[in-house]
């Protein structure tokens, strides 16, 4: 009886959240997959797009006529026969223009590609969806077969990684940006960060977050910085490795680390620019974070890739990458 | 190979197996032979990390007992630093996720127990403590071993609470799932199918060890 009542309990866990969670995006994930990158950037200009309009509207009514009308939650074992058409329409949509085309990218490159998918959807019609995270998981995924088109690393190293290995197009590696790093102090941290990377010998600073620098480009960039700024071997005790550069500006944002050396990305990202202030880190104390995209060999979508990768080399991408905290290689300028 | 953090893991799982031993049992006797009519109400508590993501548990450890919060302030100044990035903060998440792996077959071990036994026990004078020892320990060892190698299984195991709260400090918090998780990353195959091969090895041998003692253990209370 007592584990009947505690299978009842786990039961009841198990199913009645389900239902809720679903209903208010009953389509599935299609819709955020397609979506959110509109619904994210109002910033974005309008106004020269109206002919595009009904490219751009008909993922959204496609959507709602492949509804069902009693879209119920249902075990596998239970579906009713019509509630498969619900789990296969996203590859319906994908049809459209040029299909979807499928990005890994690079943790501090969330925001801005974005912001480049949604303008990217707007003027070609097709479909972009975006997994951000490590640039080394990434690698170690496509070398084992992960179905991305497209890959932007935060080391450039990886794409030519992975052309010399024969499963990227071969001299398609691009140099789309380099990364810059800074020192991150939430704004209720008395430290002058201006004293620069010297600022870190604080003793109220207990913890520094940085990326793991055995596996993420802006990791070994902070740890070179540390070493050239002389304070590594005092500070290295304090270093708390985030998996990547994302999680490591989520350590110092939560406040679990008292600093932090992110991307200047992330630095001026929304997320964390009003929490707390930030110092350049000079860029001669480390090397370059150069960092490149490469089109996936095994993409099922070349051509939508390559579409993609041609408009990363548009002036447009360039001028918002710069407006995002990157820095624009020489030859990547048009 | 990183026997640094093989050791770590180790010494975390050993911790979490101990506490769980001895705040697991009294919590496992109430949650057998309570009759309070709210008491499914800490059962569900004690299954919730079955069902939970780790992520939640880390999202909680990470941001609920943040410094930027009152629980998380009221604990550094208990303890003097916040749980993130410690052992100690590994040692309360993998307690807590480990729990139910401890409670559930110990519960199960006690409700074997024949309660006929257990009154004649206590007819005959011994107090509830000394039964407790003396009759229903001995009589539920199966459950007793099965419960506390598993939460010592699942400790050696555990990954994703580690990576969100530890901060994959060297001999702090990087444990041998987070040591072999880098490998990959970091593309050293070699490195990673080695650590991996001997924490194989090893969770093999110590659960077929101890499965087996189990077996003879409980063929032995039969006989008597």
């Amino acid at each position: 009886m007592r584990f009947s009542s505690m299978l009842t309990i786990l039961l009841a866990g198990l199913l009645w959240p389900v239902p809720s969670l679903r209903s208010p995006q009953p389509a599935g994930q299609a819709p955020s997959a397609v979506i959110p990158n509109e619904v994210r950037n109002p910033s974005v200009p309008n106004a020269k797009n109206e002919k595009d309009a009904p490219a751009r509207s008909v993922p959204r009514f496609t959507v709602n006529v492949h509804r069902k009308r009693n879209d119920d939650f249902c075990f596998l074992t239970t579906c009713p026969a019509g509630a498969e058409p619900r789990l296969t329409f996203p590859t319906q949509i994908a049809q459209k223009p040029c299909g979807t085309i499928t990005v890994a990218a690079a943790a501090d490159l969330t925001d801005v590609m974005n912001e480049i998918v949604a303008n990217f959807q707007k003027s070609t019609g097709c479909t972009v969806r975006v997994s951000t995270g490590s640039s080394g998981n990434f690698l170690s995924q496509i070398e084992n077969g992960a179905p991305f088109d497209v890959f932007f690393s935060a080391d450039i190293e990886y794409p030519r990684k992975l052309e010399a290995e024969g499963l990227a197009a071969l001299g398609s590696t691009y140099l789309y940006a380099v990364g810059k790093i800074v020192l991150w102090v939430r704004n209720d941290s008395h430290v002058d960060i201006s004293k620069g990377l010297e600022a870190l010998r604080d003793p109220s600073i207990q913890k520094i977050a940085i990326a793991n620098p055995q596996h993420a480009p802006y990791g070994r960039a902070a740890q070179q910085a540390l070493q050239n700024a002389r304070v590594y071997d005092a500070l290295k005790n304090r270093l708390v490795l985030g998996e990547n550069i994302s999680q490591a500006a989520q350590f110092a944002e939560s406040g679990n680390a008292e600093a932090g050396i992110v991307a200047l990305s992330l630095a001026l990202s929304p997320e964390l620019k009003e929490k707390g202030r930030f110092w350049r880190i000079p860029e001669n104390l480390y090397a370059p974070i150069e960092q490149g995209v490469v089109l996936v060999r095994a993409s099922q979508n070349q051509q939508g890739a390559q579409k993609f990768l041609d408009y990363i080399k548009t002036p447009e991408t360039a001028a918002l990458l710069e407006r995002y905290g990157f820095a624009l290689p020489a030859k990547g300028k048009p | 190979m990183n026997w640094q953090a093989i050791a770590l893991s180790l010494k975390l799982a050993v911790y979490v197996a101990g506490i769980l031993l001895v705040a697991g049992l009294p919590l496992a006797y109430w949650v057998t032979y309570s009759r309070w009519r709210w008491k499914f109400l800490v059962e569900a508590v004690v299954a919730l990390p079955l069902v939970l993501p780790p992520t939640v548990l880390g999202y909680y450890i990470l941001v609920g007992l943040g410094p930027r919060t009152f629980s998380g302030r009221l604990w550094q100044s208990w303890f003097g630093h916040t749980l993130p990035f410690t052992f100690g903060g590994l040692l309360v998440a993998s307690v807590i996720y480990s729990l139910p792996f401890a409670v559930q077959p110990f519960a199960a071990g006690f409700e074997t127990v024949d309660r006929g036994l257990i009154e004649a026990s206590w007819t005959l004078g011994a107090s509830r403590l000394r039964t407790f020892f003396r009759v229903i320990l001995p009589l539920s060892a199966a459950g007793t071993i099965t419960g506390t190698v598993l939460s010592f299984a699942h400790t050696i195991g555990e990954f994703g609470v580690v990576l969100m709260v530890g901060g994959n400090i060297p001999g702090v918090t990087r444990t041998v799932s987070i040591d072999i998780y880098d490998q990959a990353q970091a593309g050293n195959y070699d490195a990673a199918n080695r650590t991996a091969l001997v924490l194989l090895l090893f969770s093999f041998v110590v659960l077929s060890v101890i499965y087996g003692t189990n077996r003879r253990a409980m063929s032995l209370w039969r006989k008597r």
